[in-house]
């Protein structure tokens, strides 16, 4: 199975897509028709003129040099890549979806209406009281939950300095703590690869904040002792904060808020098959019990009395804002729509087959996996070879490789989640590709990849020599 | 071949599943999930599943319970035409189904486009640097505020910012500063700018960073930015300049007046008015490049020699740097950056200031128009707009802008007898029912 990628060649040699720069640039002289004073104004502008049949060309070639979840496997552990229905882009394209947020409530109605029922459905999902939309990413999703912690906390009284954090987290979590002011507490991992209760124990006090914690974490062990951790936490006076990045695994079979989390954030682009834009834009829904709602951001959207249907309000205690105005909603729009496709058992099911996939993948791998039994994904290790160049070999048979060298638990790690959107015949063929890629040539490895669009790129000189615009590249 | 009731999104038929579990060497689905009982769940959310045309006919029922209005809103969020072929190629599922460039060799479509998207910006900020995105305007300022602590070696911890700035805007700086323990403080402004003299005497040693718009939030264009650019370089505190992406393209260069960083929003190219969803604006001087938040696309090359384009820097990031990376920013809006990058391809330079310039015009006919009626004054600020403007009423604000909401027109109320009203090339063509509306209301 090979996806070949458009690879031009001429005279022997492969010819890139130039940059827009390089097809032509225009300077305007912007003060000859301005009707601002010179002073006011810059004197002229440079930028790209290409006709809409090269910008057309341009952005289609640029477009085949890019792989895609429509292109192929995309098994990047814990990013959660499955297939985006594309019937959710028509939803979201509704012109009743694109007004300004400045609108009164009494005038967008559609809006607010959708934005509550999306809020009840997440809140069912997680096992929360309360849902906020605002956060416009995963990352923003733990920002917003960590200082909604700490406002409760400095609510009563309580001047709390610590976050802890396992070791094989995501690294949004230790940068979110440090971003909310909070020193981080780094929990060394079990030798099952789960938290260690005793480490716990020592780590937790009267300083702790709150515990952030990934559930199935990173290699896709459930923390079975979660009852336990809840109440280590909770007796310290901490909360405990479930990072959403690993929902799919539990979908209709555990949920945060029965386990004794207190506040979650959802990743929309991850459980709920939002599609991910090379990078975003996704969104970061957060969850919360009862104790913590009066100070999710504002606002908030509610049932009103039957004849205004719904508003906007402030939350008593709120902490403010975590996007200049509702997050990214045309993106949540799109999450509304696949929960209504799957309903109950269709989520549940995208867990099971994600869980089948993961399990079934790993048993056709010839490398080990050495942590079980794991959920929606797991870390093979690629032993005494190199995990980056595997997963670079990896790119000549077709497919994208898995997440490598993370968690740093597994030595050469290979964080592998297929999610539910591959079939058996899907799978045995990512299996060949790591199997293959595994078993290759040290020189094979090292010379990898060679039948994608750009042959191995060099990334110590990229960051070395750093030219980050087509005027730096001018200057040479 | 069947397929037992579930997600319609994933392919395996009930044989498939069967080899599958005996592969594994279990009975069935359920004895792969390691949930202790104590926290398991029945599955039972109450969610009902509908067809592809159910929900659609459901959320266009439901969205179109929005009044038709026409808008003249803005204040921080515009809606521009965005032409056709913006939502074509964007759309592309090559671009909008991939993920962040983690292997670039199979990302190299992507990858250019954000260099692209950087170098447009570069060329509007007259800066050296601009990362690929931020969420939006306002968690933009908020991650200048945390760079200039970072990077700025006075004592202070104050961030100086306009006394009028978009409230949700302050209140999402004020959450950035919280955690670094700087404080937000204001200095005042004079007709609808900045009072400089006034920043003059703030300014001092406390000061880590001063903060200016242009256009500012009520549409007035800023005359006197190189005056707060040197106030704040003879305090050492960090310039950062707030903007937007259309005005950038006929206002003095940033790089110009002395601004260390750029902040704004770029969302008013490619993205339709839509509820406030954006794209930040992050620019700086080659200074702070290793302090920079966000991800960076830069140019390298590939083993054969050719040119090639990657992430870069990724050692400030938090996969890399956890506690102590630059930002917590992973996701970020890079589909929107490659739309903005689309449409201002499209425009062109031409078709970019033109736009700009209309901006300007509408705003200063439209506010003559709305001047000339008994019982409004416009615009209120004695400055150039951009966009948009305030309107003094005799009536209460609130009660004008409810009444023209009757009328079919949406426009802000932003104090006892401001209105605000916004006007671009997609309203402009009904400002004749606007003028209409509010003779009819005042």
């Amino acid at each position: 199975m090979i996806h070949d990628q458009a690879n031009y060649e001429r005279d022997g040699e492969g010819v890139r897509e130039p940059l827009l720069s390089e097809k032509g640039e225009e300077t305007v002289d912007v003060r000859e028709d301005s009707p601002l004073p010179d002073d006011l104004t810059r004197e002229e502008l440079t930028l790209p003129n290409p006709s809409e049949p090269e910008t057309a060309r341009h952005y289609t070639r640029l477009s085949q040099m890019n792989w895609s979840i429509d292109s192929g496997p995309y098994p990047l552990g814990s990013c959660t890549m499955k297939y985006n229905p594309k019937f959710t882009e028509d939803v979201a394209a509704d012109p009743n979806a694109a007004v300004h947020p400045d609108r009164s409530a009494r005038s967008a109605q559609g809006i607010l209406e959708l934005q509550y029922r999306l809020q009840e459905a997440l809140a069912d999902i997680g096992g929360m009281d309360a849902v906020t939309l605002q956060p416009p990413a995963g990352a923003a999703g733990e920002l917003t939950g960590i200082l909604v912690a700490k406002a409760y906390h400095e609510h009563h009284g309580n001047d709390r300095s610590e976050v802890v954090i396992p070791a094989s987290a995501h690294g949004t979590n230790f940068a979110t703590a440090a971003t909310a002011g909070y020193d981080v507490v780094e929990l060394p991992s079990g030798e099952d690869g789960r938290v260690d209760l005793e480490a716990l124990e020592a780590a937790v006090g009267d300083d702790t904040a709150a515990l952030m914690l990934t559930n199935p974490n990173t290699v896709g062990l459930f923390e079975r002792d979660i009852t336990e951790i809840a109440e280590v936490v909770h007796d310290a006076g901490g909360l405990l904060y479930y990072d959403g990045a690993n929902l799919n695994a539990l979908l209709g079979r555990g949920r945060p808020g029965d386990m004794g989390f207190d506040v979650m954030h959802y990743n929309v682009h991850k459980t709920f098959a939002t599609p991910h834009g090379g990078g975003g834009p996704g969104a970061g829904p957060v969850g919360v019990v009862d104790e913590l709602a009066p100070f999710l951001p504002t606002p908030r959207v509610r049932e009103a009395d039957e004849r205004s249907g719904y508003e906007r309000f402030e939350p008593d205690h709120t902490i403010g804002k975590v996007h200049g105005f509702a997050g990214n909603w045309l993106v949540l729009i799109k999450a509304y729509a696949y929960i209504a496709r799957l309903g109950d058992e269709g989520l549940a099911d995208a867990a099971a087959k994600a869980v089948l996939n993961a399990n079934y993948l790993a048993e056709r791998l010839d490398l080990d996996v050495p942590f079980g039994p794991f959920h929606h994904e797991f870390a093979a290790t690629a032993g005494d070879r190199d995990a980056a160049d595997v997963a670079k070999r990896m790119l000549d048979f077709g497919v994208h490789p898995p997440t490598t060298k993370w968690p740093e638990m597994v030595p050469e790690a290979m964080l592998t989640e297929p999610t539910e959107i591959e079939g058996q015949s899907s799978l045995d063929d990512l299996a060949e590709a790591f199997n293959l890629a595994y078993a290759d040539t040290d020189e094979a490895l090292d010379s990898a990849p060679n039948r994608t669009a750009a042959a191995r790129i060099d990334q110590v000189g990229a960051a070395r020599n750093p030219r980050l615009s087509w005027q730096a590249l001018d200057e040479e | 071949m069947s397929r037992a009731e579930g997600t319609p999104y994933a392919p395996h038929t009930d044989e498939e599943t069967a080899a599958m579990l005996a592969a594994i060497g279990v009975d069935d689905e359920e004895d792969l999930f390691d949930i202790p009982d104590a926290v398991a769940f029945d599955g039972d959310f109450g969610i009902e599943p509908r067809t592809e045309r159910e929900i659609r006919d459901e959320c266009a029922r439901i969205l179109n319970r929005n009044d038709d209005l026409t808008e003249f809103l803005g204040r921080g969020h515009y809606g521009h035409y965005v032409p056709s072929v913006v939502d074509h190629l964007a759309d592309r599922t090559e671009f909008l189904t991939s993920y962040t460039q983690y292997q670039p060799e199979v990302s190299q479509g992507f990858l250019q486009a954000l260099f692209e998207y950087q170098s447009m910006l570069v060329e509007l900020t007259g800066l050296d640097v601009a990362n690929c995105s931020m969420y939006d305007a306002a968690t933009a300022l908020g991650e200048a505020a945390t760079l200039a602590d970072r990077v700025r070696s006075t004592s202070g911890d104050v961030v100086l910012v306009p006394e009028r700035l978009r409230e949700g805007k302050r209140a999402v700086l004020s959450n950035y500063c919280a955690g670094a323990d700087l404080t937000v403080e204001e200095y005042p402004m004079a007709d609808g700018t900045a009072d400089v003299d006034a920043l003059a005497e703030r300014a001092g040693e406390d000061a880590v960073m001063v903060y200016a718009e242009s256009p500012t939030v009520r549409g007035c264009i800023e005359e006197r930015l190189a005056a707060i650019g040197d106030l704040a370089d003879e305090t050492d505190a960090l310039f950062a300049l707030g903007s937007d992406v259309v005005a950038l393209s006929v206002l003095e260069s940033p790089a110009a007046v002395g601004a260390d960083v750029v902040v704004g929003e770029a969302g008013a190219l490619g993205l339709p008015t839509a509820y406030g969803m954006g794209l930040g604006i992050f620019a700086c001087r080659d200074d702070f490049l290793r302090q920079v938040p966000g991800r960076l696309v830069g140019a390298s090359e590939d083993a054969n020699g050719d040119r090639a384009y990657t992430l870069t820097l990724q050692t400030r990031e938090q996969h890399i740097r956890k506690e102590r990376a630059t930002s917590n920013i992973c996701t970020n809006q890079a589909w929107v950056a490659l739309r903005a990058a689309i449409h201002a391809a499209t425009l062109g330079p031409d078709g970019l200031v033109d736009l700009a310039n209309d901006c300007v015009r509408e705003a200063e006919s439209l506010a003559a128009r709305i001047d000339d009626l008994s019982g409004a004054a416009a615009p209120v600020h004695d400055r150039h707009h951009f966009r948009e403007f305030a309107v003094r009423v005799d009536q209460p604000a609130a009660a004008v802008a409810e009444d023209l909401e009757a009328e079919g027109f949406a426009v802000h109320a932003i104090d006892d007898h401001l209105l605000q009203v916004c006007v671009t090339d997609l309203n402009a063509g009904k400002t004749d029912g606007l003028v209409a509306a509010f003779e009819e209301v005042l």
